[in-house]
């Protein structure tokens, strides 16, 4: 069971892969904008290059995982093909995370790029362990939101406006543009239930500010995050079957 | 075992409207079993229960001796299913939509393109298998549609309406295929709005409105107890829309 599970998962996965990532509007949406964003601010208000890239990678996560889920599962969904999955004999949660999956993996190739191409060109020396410690679960993280996000509503355009909510929320909620002791208390707190908090600052603290242990409870905090909506997002699929 | 779908009780409700009322049936090995209906009988809602795309209010059914309300994904192994719309990849071509199929149904590696290739050939698509799915007419789509759900050699089959918009030649082919696949041992669920199709096909028919079955026999029988000439008069009979199409015809 759980091979024809697992072997579901990877399938869905790479024909996702094949079929819509990798192609100009889910590239634009994953490097391209942070990129833009991030240079904006940046060219605004200047500061240190290990304020600013964190900033970026992090955007690019965001970015790049969700970049396709609304077509992957919404434009599916309406096309009926979504239903072509779920006749097969794999399990509602393999589906759902084989659409995960494809995100995950078009989010860590984008992040790889800007994350390298950052470091080389801005000659950065992070944690590369502590990096990948916060990176790996945060791909996890907002890829799941997404899908989450796109199973409770039908169609594209809705998905995509859902998307935006949290997205342009965590941009300016979670110290991306901001920092967070700035922010009013009420605000603060409310950064705290957000993922995208604990990505950046993970991150910052693999870019040597800060450096100390404290990036495993942010580790682990990812985890819980993508366990949450994960979890929720396969029960909001179950129930829509 | 003879019986390969058993069906007890079976109902489905939607915010109180009931879809499906307590049918009971059962469909016997390399059996084609004809559901019929007029829109909205409840034939599609049964065929997505067994599927697992719907989970039944009360009842019970299983098909090849497995429960459909606990072991659905493990059926799924054994049934093919041609939903109503045709529903496979618009992005990839259609060699490819069948290898992805063969992929999730697992399919031995070395079997994929052999049997992918064997059944385009058999829906005459041979010539177009590198072309994209979003390319194909509406009968083309439909073929490509068909051929997904047998990849896998599908001990039993649910056809949803499968000869809708394949012209002429397609639906022959179609209906030559099912009759090859019953000599093979096959099981066939079809729901069909062709009667004079059924009466061809079919070994049994329901006849189901407003979720519940009214008769379940041979064509032969039903013809014989309603003392008609086509299964389409006896249908009308059954259904009690009779009088409703002879009212049409009078004013005329």
């Amino acid at each position: 069971m759980w091979e024809d599970n697992l072997r579901g998962i990877f399938y869905i996965a790479l024909k996702d892969i094949k079929t819509y990532y990798f192609k100009p509007p889910a590239v634009s949406w994953g490097i391209v904008f942070p990129i833009t964003w991030i240079l904006g601010f940046y060219l605004r208000n200047p500061g240190s290059f290990e304020e600013l890239v964190p900033g970026l990678i992090a955007m690019t996560i965001l970015f790049s995982t969700t970049a396709a889920e609304a077509v992957v599962i919404n434009f599916e969904l309406r096309l009926g093909s979504l239903e072509r999955l779920l006749l097969a004999p794999i399990s509602v949660a393999a589906v759902l995370l084989g659409k995960v999956l494809g995100g995950i993996i078009f989010g860590f190739v984008m992040t790889t790029v800007v994350t390298v191409a950052s470091v080389v060109i801005l000659r950065l020396h992070p944690n590369i362990f502590y990096l990948i410690l916060i990176t790996i679960p945060s791909l996890f993280v907002f890829s799941s939101l997404g899908a989450l996000l796109c199973v409770m509503v039908k169609e594209v355009f809705e998905a995509q406006t859902l998307l935006n909510l949290p997205r342009f929320l965590m941009i300016f909620l979670s110290g991306v543009v901001y920092p967070i002791p700035k922010m009013p208390l009420a605000l603060q707190y409310f950064s705290k239930v957000l993922p995208l908090t604990y990505t950046i600052d993970g991150l910052r603290r693999s870019f040597s500010i800060g450096l100390d242990k404290t990036v495993f409870f942010r580790y682990f905090n990812s985890h819980l995050f993508f366990l949450s909506f994960y979890y929720t997002g396969g029960k909001v699929a179950l129930q829509k079957v | 075992m003879n019986s390969i779908i058993e069906v007890k009780g079976l109902t489905k409700r939607y915010n109180g409207f009931t879809a499906v009322n307590h049918i009971n049936f059962e469909v016997k090995k390399g059996e084609v079993f004809g559901f019929l209906g007029p829109n909205g009988a409840g034939k599609t809602t049964t065929i997505r229960m067994f599927t697992g795309l719907s989970k039944p209010k009360e009842g019970k059914a299983s098909i090849l001796g497995l429960d459909i309300n606990s072991v659905i994904v493990q059926i799924k192994k054994y049934i093919g299913v041609v939903p109503e719309i045709s529903n496979l990849y618009d992005e990839l071509t259609a060699l490819d939509n069948l290898l992805f199929m063969a992929q999730l149904y697992d399919v031995p590696k070395s079997m994929r393109r052999k049997k992918a290739e064997e059944l385009l050939k058999t829906f005459r698509l041979n010539e177009r298998k590198d072309s994209l799915f979003r390319t194909f007419s509406r009968g083309m789509k439909r073929a490509l549609t068909i051929a997904a759900a047998l990849i896998h050699n599908p001990e039993v089959l649910f056809l949803d309406e499968p000869t809708v918009g394949l012209d002429v030649v397609a639906a022959r082919s179609l209906r030559n295929l099912i009759s090859n696949l019953r000599q093979q041992g096959v099981t066939i669920f079809l729901t069909t709005h062709y009667l004079e199709e059924a009466d061809l096909l079919c070994d049994r028919v329901a006849i189901l409105v407003k979720g519940r079955i009214l008769a379940i026999d041979t064509p032969k029988s039903l013809k014989a107890k309603t003392d008609k000439k086509s299964l389409e008069e006896a249908f009308m009979k059954i259904t009690g829309l009779e009088p409703e199409v002879l009212a049409i015809e009078k004013g005329r």
